[in-house]
């Protein structure tokens, strides 16, 4: 213990951490609760000191307003389709990156690019790649160039399908948006998988390899036991990076969070979408609300997560 | 399963290309494993045990060589195929799998008309539980498990499929000391009941002899000796697995061979009749001292320990490699503990002697300077017309300009000395004398140039009746050059040429000395037979 004649000085010492989490941190924690259960909350009002009553119309507002549920499926959606896909397709690649000697450091580098790349940047080249130039929509429809991916798909004989252009329709956008993700997500998964593996001690290896174990087998029975603290890690925070879904949706759709010509807000938003939607019409009571349910989701999901993990993590 | 080792080499590449340079782990070994027997892999590390072990298994391939159990050659076969029970240093045991799980897995990985059924796995996965006796863990983790019931655990694992051999690496090393014992014991008596060839690397010489039938010596990458333990112990062939084999070890002293007696010192310790002169090792087990007054071997005392059944007398000789030496006698034996000096007889059996050195070579049909390199004291030997000389005591600067000086004038008693030997000795160091040129260049600072400009240094040799031998050597592009005569080696140049090697002395006068030959390159502290 610190000699309490000194205690002063290691609190003098925490001073300046303290001061930026205090104005940084907790006080935005501690006053969107306190917006979100103001009634009509309104800065400009506020400032010439109305005072506003307590309750929790915001909330109601939040769950009534008919956009909130499509903003809350398509966040449930993306997580629940992106996570176990990623973290399956991030394993795969890191056991093949693992088992192979040349070129092992290349494609390591390749593979984390995503990474250290602006999401709203790759976002653009993905709506590029997914892009009709002409209107796919009219009848018949005039199309100037397809599109990469749709070229590449035409080389199958598959007619060019409406990706992202005006009209179309969900599940079009939600592919892209779960290729979007899927991709932008997994460096970061194959970097901790790949640290995991490496650390596995060789001689379990040799071991299943003087029993002749099959290489499915091995994968099954000894690879992904020994991974479960890494793979419970990347999923809980593959759950969590899904929930705060937003800028791979403006990357690829714009601020409209959606094709182009649709009316109100825009088929995928989400979540985070629709908080800065409140902010921007200037409804912090509702914003703050829709961030503490998020708030909560996350946490549910992140202990439902762990409860899980406790079952299946290993060790 | 008799296991048999036929040439078994293998090659490590360098870990660094730039330096390069093989790693040989295993070096050309040739021996033959009895069937049902308990053998020990035994060497201190970096000897090659393990690489052996793991050829053995399949994990790893032999550069060349064979391996057969019984007439099977199964060299080529893979782990999976050779049907070996493995046991890993740190047992390797799945750690989110239960002890049941972890035994039943090489079971559950057999395919086809070998699958058995799940009772049958079960009744094999029990048996081989109850063999090691943890057929009450079945349901623990590992991580729940003592150390000595993990290794049981790997053992079971390792028998559950009935392999023909089975192998152990250090099986003892990650134990604590009681659990050590009690398991080497538990090794033996499951061996003893399935028959089951197993072959065990160990480091630890003791765990070795406990409960081999056989130990394999190893050093290097190179075999040392083969044998039950006790004829391994009582007949070392060598000065390593003399020394490597006993507790406490053995004493060994620098000797010589003189008129048919072994010298250590000036005290004639023991007959060697048949024996030619030379410098040698003296080994002598701590219990092959005898007590006695008038004793041959003289040894001045240090402290006395009584350890009840035994006495340990602690004295001291400066020929002796170690500060002091150890000797073990029985207790009955009064000893002055006051007294100065303490004197043995050597038990003939328990004394060895070994050959001192690693490498004779000597030049063509002309070389009558024969030089042995002592690897162990790295000290060149002379010999000069069956004299002894012991080279590479560094001359001074002062000794060597003064030489230089008495060289010029070429008719100094040196010189003399040398144009009457008649002895113009140029040696070339080649792969198998590289000690030699380690030795050179560790006296001999300056590397010369690569041409004929040839660079010396002079040392001095002395045998042991004080006669005196210069020598003169450098090192040219790696290659060793050698002269005792020492007149011309000041004015030397030496060059390469097809065939041999050119000298040329400044008098013009040039010799082409053809290759030298290594004689008894292995013959490193060999044990000479008394």
């Amino acid at each position: 213990m610190v000699d309490s004649k000194h205690k002063w000085k290691a609190w003098l010492y925490l001073l300046p951490a303290l001061v930026l989490l205090a104005v940084f941190t907790v006080y935005p924690i501690v006053n969107t609760i306190r917006l979100a259960f103001l009634e009509d909350y309104n800065m400009m009002l506020a400032a010439r000191g109305k005072v506003f009553e307590f309750g929790f119309k915001n909330f109601e507002m939040v769950v009534q307003y008919q956009g909130f549920l499509t903003c809350l499926k398509n966040t449930i959606l993306l997580c629940v389709l992106t996570v176990p896909i990623s973290t399956i397709l991030a394993l795969l690649i890191a056991v093949a990156l693992n088992s192979i000697k040349p070129l092992r450091r290349v494609l390591q580098t390749i593979y984390f690019l995503p990474y250290v790349t602006n999401s709203i940047a790759i976002g653009m080249v993905f709506a590029a790649m997914f892009n009709v130039v002409g209107n796919i929509a009219s009848d018949p429809p005039l199309i100037e160039t397809a599109g990469i991916i749709n070229n590449f798909l035409g080389l199958f004989g598959v007619e060019p399908i409406n990706w992202i252009n005006g009209g179309s329709s969900y599940w079009a956008n939600m592919t892209v948006m779960i290729i979007y993700i899927v991709w932008n997500a997994l460096p970061f998964k194959i970097l901790i998988l790949l640290g995991g593996l490496q650390s596995v001690n060789k001689q379990y290896y040799d071991a299943a390899k003087v029993d002749g174990t099959s290489r499915g087998r091995v994968l099954r029975k000894i690879t992904v036991p020994l991974l479960s603290p890494m793979i419970a890690y990347v999923v809980i925070t593959g759950f969590i990076g899904g929930f705060k879904e937003y800028s791979s949706i403006v990357g690829v759709f714009g601020e409209a969070m959606g094709p182009p010509g649709s009316v109100g807000m825009g088929q995928m938003n989400t979540m985070v979408g629709y908080i800065y939607d409140s902010l921007g019409g200037q409804h912090q009571g509702r914003a703050s609300a829709a961030a503490l349910i998020l708030f909560a989701i996350i946490l549910a999901v992140t202990l439902i997560n762990l409860q899980v993990s406790k079952k299946r993590v290993h060790y | 399963m008799k296991v048999v080792l036929e040439n078994l080499t293998k090659v490590f590449p360098s870990r660094n290309k730039a330096v390069g340079g093989e790693v040989v782990a295993v070096n050309d070994f040739t021996f033959e494993i009895p069937d049902g027997k308990l053998i020990g892999l035994l060497g201190p590390s970096g000897c090659g045990k393990s690489t052996t072990l793991y050829m053995i298994s399949g994990l790893q391939k032999p550069t060349s060589g064979k391996i057969y159990f019984g007439d099977d050659d199964i060299t080529a076969l893979s782990p999976e195929n050779r049907g070996v029970g493995l046991v890993f240093q740190n047992y390797a045991l799945y750690p989110h799998m239960t002890v049941k799980q972890n035994i039943l897995f090489p079971l559950q990985n057999l395919k086809g008309s070998d699958r058995l059924s799940k009772d049958e796995m079960l009744q094999r996965a029990y048996e081989a539980a109850k063999l090691v006796q943890i057929d009450e863990l079945m349901d623990r983790k590992p991580s729940e498990l003592s150390g000595g019931q993990q290794q049981r655990v790997a053992i079971a694992r390792a028998l559950v499929k009935m392999p023909r051999v089975l192998l152990l690496d250090e099986p003892l090393s990650n134990l604590d000391a009681r659990l050590r014992l009690q398991t080497r014991e538990e090794i033996r008596r499951i061996q003893r009941e399935t028959q089951i060839t197993t072959i065990f690397v160990t480091h630890d010489q003791e765990e070795a002899m406990s409960i081999s039938d056989m130990i394999v010596v190893m050093k290097l990458g190179v075999l040392q000796q083969i044998g039950a333990p006790q004829d391994v112990y009582d007949s070392p062939e060598n000065l390593f697995v003399a020394k490597f084999l006993g507790t406490p070890p053995i004493n060994v002293f620098d000797g010589e061979v003189r008129d048919g007696k072994v010298y250590i010192g000036n005290d004639a310790v023991l007959d060697a009749p048949g024996v030619a002169d030379q410098f040698v090792f003296v080994g002598i087990r701590p219990e092959g001292f005898e007590l006695a007054e008038d004793g041959a071997f003289c040894c001045e005392l240090r402290s006395v320990e009584v350890m009840g059944r035994d006495v340990s007398i602690v004295s001291a000789n400066p020929a002796a490699h170690t500060p002091v030496i150890r000797s073990i006698v029985d207790a009955d034996n009064k000893v002055d503990v006051t007294a100065k000096e303490v004197r043995f007889n050597l038990k003939p059996h328990k004394t060895f002697i070994f050959a001192k050195e690693t490498i004779n070579w000597s030049l063509g049909a002309e070389g009558k300077t024969i030089y042995k390199f002592d690897k162990v004291n790295q000290k060149l030997n002379a010999v000069v017309e069956g004299k002894n000389y012991e080279m590479g005591v560094l001359l001074t600067d002062e000794e060597i300009a003064k030489l230089e000086k008495q060289a010029q004038q070429s008719l100094s008693p040196v010189a003399k000395f040398f144009v009457k030997q008649g002895k113009k000795i140029v040696a070339a160091a080649q792969n198998k004398v590289a000690p030699i040129v380690n030795f050179i260049q560790n006296h001999i600072p300056e590397k010369p140039a690569l041409t004929g400009e040839f660079t010396y240094k002079l040392a001095m040799g002395k045998n042991s009746e004080g006669n005196t031998l210069y020598f003169a050597g450098g090192v040219d592009n790696g290659r060793l050059v050698v002269t005792d005569d020492i007149a011309n080696a000041i004015n030397l140049h030496a060059e390469i040429v097809e065939g041999g090697y050119n000298v040329y002395y400044l008098d013009g006068e040039t010799k082409v000395y053809p290759e030298i030959s290594v004689e008894n390159g292995e013959n490193h502290e060999k044990r000479i037979f008394l």
